[in-house]
């Protein structure tokens, strides 16, 4: 019988979510960890058994745990995260140079093809590879030898690349986003990068319309369109349909385009999924009613999915990595909050119902699907 | 034999029960011998004491012995005989900060 896995990364532990393929009744394992700060877990797509997690703390630095049975049980693997050659440069807040330092491991992605072969998304922002199941990791460093490096600087989260796309037809290509240094792609497996920022505007930099410096929150990907993808900026919801080449603005009439999650309908591809966050300074809710907002249109039009969610008094927030989906029939939807809780919608956004409510505030979420 | 006394969180990490564990060192310990020993026996701590490249101790780890703060004793300074003896142990101290 098929089922769901909810792989949940919180400020002071992971939990593991699970139900069957009718997400009526769910059972919560955890804390994992306990303490520690799980930025991410994922699963392998190619043997689901195989997860990763990235456990960091600022005392003791940073973890890389892998588990072969689902997260039953974990073994430590490699956390030697060192840059390539001389590291350089980035730019500080306040405009000065400032030494790339390794800080943690935002973002896991595994291979689409192999369980062995992991990528890590990090901050002070680069990427990483691990072909041996992460008992080895080294630095992929085309992306920040691309030259604008020096140029890069970070969001109020720290400079972290957060996201990590492969194309499911061309494994060679790959898109990642950086907080705040903007969207890149690669077509050649990683060896070299383009910044893919064309149409974003930000009126927070010098030159709303740079190459490089705009604070990308999210980007996210229907795998039988792997040449359109969506962008949650700092402000603005964006999309793009020739990979990246250039990017328009779809934020229609959502009430506020800032947030942080952005996700798309298993099986509909023109169907995204949007938090609403009041900024740039409050970071909750609009009115204090959380809302998820979904455009069947590939934006511009959206819709507030309400049924089940706090609609008065609520100012929890929902962090870019905090949003999945299923892809059982009906399609399940899964978002994490700064509250701790965890909700679920397994009707494509209809009704939302709290898996949990009280867990660590929610970092990320991520949905297996389980046959 | 020098004894080490870890943080909690350390232990769970290296899977280790009670307060402390046990380390063998050849001749007489120093700071830089005994984190080379615990890092021998608990590969899994390597990186969360001490940088992986640099070997400078993580800003929010302290080392103490003898009612003495160690932590910014250079890498090869001898550590107390009560401690090369096993009359004392080797405290890695986790700082008592954040939330």
């Amino acid at each position: 019988m098929s089922g769901v896995r909810v792989l949940v990364g919180t400020r002071k532990g992971a939990f593991i979510l699970t139900a069957d393929g009718k997400r009526e009744r769910w059972e919560v394992n955890g804390p994992l960890f306990g303490g520690w700060e799980l930025y991410h877990l994922k699963g392998s797509p190619v043997d689901p058994n195989r997860l990763y997690a990235s456990q960091s703390s600022g005392w003791f630095g940073q973890v890389i745990q892998r588990s072969s049975d689902g997260g039953k049980t974990w073994e430590t693997v490699g956390n030697k995260f060192v840059y390539d050659g001389v590291p350089g440069t980035h730019q500080w807040y306040d405009g000065t140079p400032h030494p790339w330092e390794f800080k943690r491991v935002w973002h896991l992605e595994p291979s689409l093809n192999d369980p062995d072969t992991v990528y890590a998304g990090v901050e002070d922002a680069a990427l990483f590879r691990t072909t041996d199941g992460g008992q080895n990791w080294s630095e992929m460093p085309g992306l920040r030898g691309h030259g604008s490096g020096p140029h890069w600087a970070p969001g109020a989260g720290g400079l972290c690349l957060h996201t990590i796309l492969i194309d499911p037809s061309n494994p060679k290509r790959m898109f990642i986003a950086i907080s705040a240094a903007g969207a890149f792609r690669t077509e050649d497996g990683g060896t070299t990068w383009q910044p893919i920022n064309k149409g974003l505007r930000s009126q927070h930099i010098p030159n709303p319309e740079a190459e490089v410096g705009h604070c990308v929150h999210r980007l996210a990907m229907h795998r039988s369109r792997p040449g359109t993808l969506f962008m949650q900026k700092h402000w603005d919801v964006m999309r793009t349909d020739n990979s990246g080449d250039q990017w328009t603005e779809v934020s229609g009439n959502l009430p506020t385009d800032f947030g942080f999650v952005i996700d798309v309908h298993a099986h509909q591809p023109e169907t995204i999924y949007v938090v609403p966050i009041k900024s740039d300074s409050e970071h909750y809710p609009p009115d204090g009613k959380l809302r998820v907002f979904r455009s069947r249109t590939g934006g511009n039009e959206w819709e507030a999915l309400t049924n089940g969610l706090p609609q008065k008094d609520c100012y929890v927030n929902v962090l870019r990595d905090a949003m999945s989906v299923d892809s059982l029939d009906t399609c399940g939807i899964y978002f994490g909050t700064t509250g701790g809780q965890v909700y679920a919608s397994p009707d494509g956004g209809d009704n939302w119902t709290a898996i949990v409510r009280d867990l660590p505030p929610v970092v990320s979420v991520e949905a297996q699907t389980l046959s | 034999m020098v004894r080490v006394v870890l943080p909690a969180h350390l232990r769970t990490l290296a899977r280790v029960g009670g307060d402390e564990v046990q380390v063998q060192l050849n001749g007489r310990p120093t700071l830089r011998a005994v984190l080379d020993a615990i890092e021998a026996s608990y590969p899994m701590l390597r990186g969360a004491i001490r940088d992986h490249v640099t070997e400078k101790r993580r800003p929010f780890v302290r080392f103490f012995a003898c009612e003495q703060d160690l932590s910014h004793e250079l890498p090869d300074t001898p550590l107390p005989e009560a401690v090369a003896s096993g009359a004392e142990p080797f405290l890695v101290v986790g700082a008592t900060a954040g939330g």
